[in-house]
């Protein structure tokens, strides 16, 4: 990875949206080249997806997300390779890491509401052989996400015209 | 009564600051996308926000020495030291004010008296004249020239030297033009100020903020350092503005007497801004690297996007502001900004606020997020590119 990859890296991080032509003036690259590194970093799965950071706060919504402590028994040859990539092909499982500590896997599941969560808690997730036991926590409230705060207080106070 | 008559003559003297006309006027527009912002528009790091809540906890409320809490002079010359190799003793050669304003202030009150001049290095920002003026002296404009990329230009200088001159004042890095002096060009300058014996005062608040090559201070320059007043504070390169900690180091004999006036007007800067500095100084290093990176970034793509909408602009080395120059457009700089204002909801601060130099030429500051930068610079395009073209028409006419 050059140090220019990480550059546009960052800076598509930041803003999706930001276009190819205002990434080469800021980096002082040629358009045709920082297009070129980005679609090439697209095709080789540097980029997985472009998203955007949803307040769901602000929009009607009965979506629930869980966040789920498994303890598995790891298969000897598989570890936990295989079951956790039986749980993350699940569409309603949005993460799942692997963890040091007290548990395993760190599986973040969204659902429409709380029985659809546990019942893919109940019915699909711990009948799963090798899983050993699951602990659900239900978010509450989200504060920050992917290093935004989501109802940032903070505006701009500067005044408009100044020294 | 007539109030009139009873107010100073330097003070009738001084006219009201250029950009707070302009104030007025951007106020009174609904939905301004500002460039005229002379300030980061990154809120202080929150760890040195906190150390200051912290203190306010512990009771730390109270006065401290005139010159400043030792351990922040302390802290400051580590600093000065190890990121310009400036060296200072904490206990005679430096003191803490509020904010570099005041630093300067009180060092044209301390070196220049009826009948001096005083050399101001232009474009500038806008308190030196009025400061000179209400220490006695005479302001003399010293201009720079975009074709000299800002810089101060030795013949320059001493053309504008009389038997009357006492100190210079500069500013580089430079608001409002972004322009730096390197060492080879400090040297040149400080001959002449050995020569004619003068003092130097040498606003370096945006000291930390330089692309390319590193910041070059004229103390460091050979027999120079008791010569000059160096003045520089945390507000722009930690984004502390509103704190108002600034600081001056010079010769213990200037710095005694900058204090007296300091001791009986200020008496000292507010503790709680004390703290956050020395928070600041200790910890707050990688916070602003990030922020140099980001300003870099923007630099280049107001500056890209001058160029291409056909405005020369010379390339800023330092500070947040790119200058560009836009006599292409057949309008003055008051003219434009207005017109640009009241056309697009973009607001530029007019160049000839910050002196004679700054004719022809509008500051736009990227301390900005890139979206507004970029907006900006859609809505200046559509507004410049017709007017360029009259004027080209007019000529060939």
């Amino acid at each position: 990875m050059t140090e220019l990859q990480l550059k546009v890296l960052q800076l598509l991080k930041e803003n999706s949206k930001i276009t190819a032509k205002e990434i080469a003036s800021m980096l002082d690259q040629e358009v045709e080249a920082i297009e070129q590194l980005i679609q090439d970093m697209e095709a080789d799965g540097t980029i997985v997806k472009y998203t955007a950071i949803v307040n769901w706060e602000k929009v009607a919504s009965e979506q629930v997300i869980a966040m789920i402590d498994v303890k598995v028994a790891p298969k000897r040859g598989q570890g936990f390779d295989a079951l956790a990539e039986r749980i993350y092909r699940f569409p309603e499982v949005q993460s799942v890491y692997l963890m040091s500590g007290s548990y395993d896997l760190s599986v973040v599941v969204e659902g429409n509401n709380l029985k659809q969560l546990a019942e893919f808690v109940s019915a699909r997730l711990s009948p799963l052989e090798d899983v050993v036991s699951t602990t659900t926590h239900f978010i509450l409230k989200k504060y920050k996400e992917n290093g935004v705060i989501l109802n940032d207080k903070e505006k701009d106070q500067r005044l408009v015209v100044s020294p | 009564m007539n109030i009139q008559e009873k107010l100073s003559p330097q003070v009738k003297q001084i006219p009201p600051s250029g950009i707070r006309k302009f104030f007025d006027l951007v106020v009174a527009t609904k939905g301004v996308i500002s460039l005229g912002v002379g300030e980061p528009d990154f809120v202080t790091p929150w760890h040195v926000r906190e150390s200051s809540i912290h203190s306010l906890e512990q009771g730390m409320t109270s006065y401290t020495s005139n010159s400043g809490l030792l351990e922040l002079r302390e802290e400051i010359c580590r600093y000065m030291d190890e990121t310009f190799a400036l060296k200072y003793s904490p206990n005679n050669e430096i003191m803490v004010t509020v904010g570099a304003s005041e630093a300067i202030d009180i060092a044209l009150r301390t070196i220049a008296s009826q009948g001096d001049e005083v050399l101001i290095v232009e474009p500038c920002y806008v308190s030196y004249g009025p400061c000179a003026t209400l220490a006695g002296a005479t302001p003399v404009s010293v201009p720079t020239y975009q074709k000299d990329d800002f810089k101060l230009m030795p013949e320059v200088l001493e053309s504008k030297i009389t038997p009357k001159s006492k100190a210079i004042i500069m500013c580089f890095p430079n608001n409002p033009t972004g322009g730096v002096m390197e060492e080879e060009d400090l040297k040149k300058i400080a001959d002449i100020i050995k020569k004619h014996d003068l003092l130097v005062i040498s606003d370096e608040v945006y000291a930390e903020l330089t692309y390319g090559k590193k910041h070059a201070s004229i103390a460091n320059i050979e027999g120079m350092k008791d010569r000059t007043i160096l003045i520089s504070g945390l507000s722009k390169s930690f984004a502390m503005t509103g704190w108002r900690i600034g600081f001056a180091m010079a010769h213990p004999e200037i710095i005694a007497a900058m204090l007296k006036i300091h001791q009986y007007t200020i008496l000292c800067a507010p503790i709680m801004g004390q703290i956050a500095a020395l928070e600041a100084l200790r910890n707050g290093k990688c916070e602003m690297d990030k922020m140099i990176e980001q300003y870099d970034q923007r630099r280049k793509l107001i500056v890209k996007g001058f160029q291409e909408i056909g405005l020369s602009c010379h390339i800023p080395k330092g500070a947040f502001y790119a200058f560009p120059n836009i006599e292409a457009t057949g309008y003055e700089d008051h003219q434009f900004a207005e017109e640009l204002l009241k056309e697009t909801k973009v607001a530029v601060v007019p160049g000839s606020v910050f002196g004679q130099g700054g004719k022809g030429f509008i500051r736009c500051s990227y301390a900005t997020s890139y979206s507004q930068i970029t907006e900006a610079l859609e809505r200046i395009g559509e507004f410049v590119l017709p007017l360029i073209d009259k004027n080209k028409n007019e000529q060939a006419i």
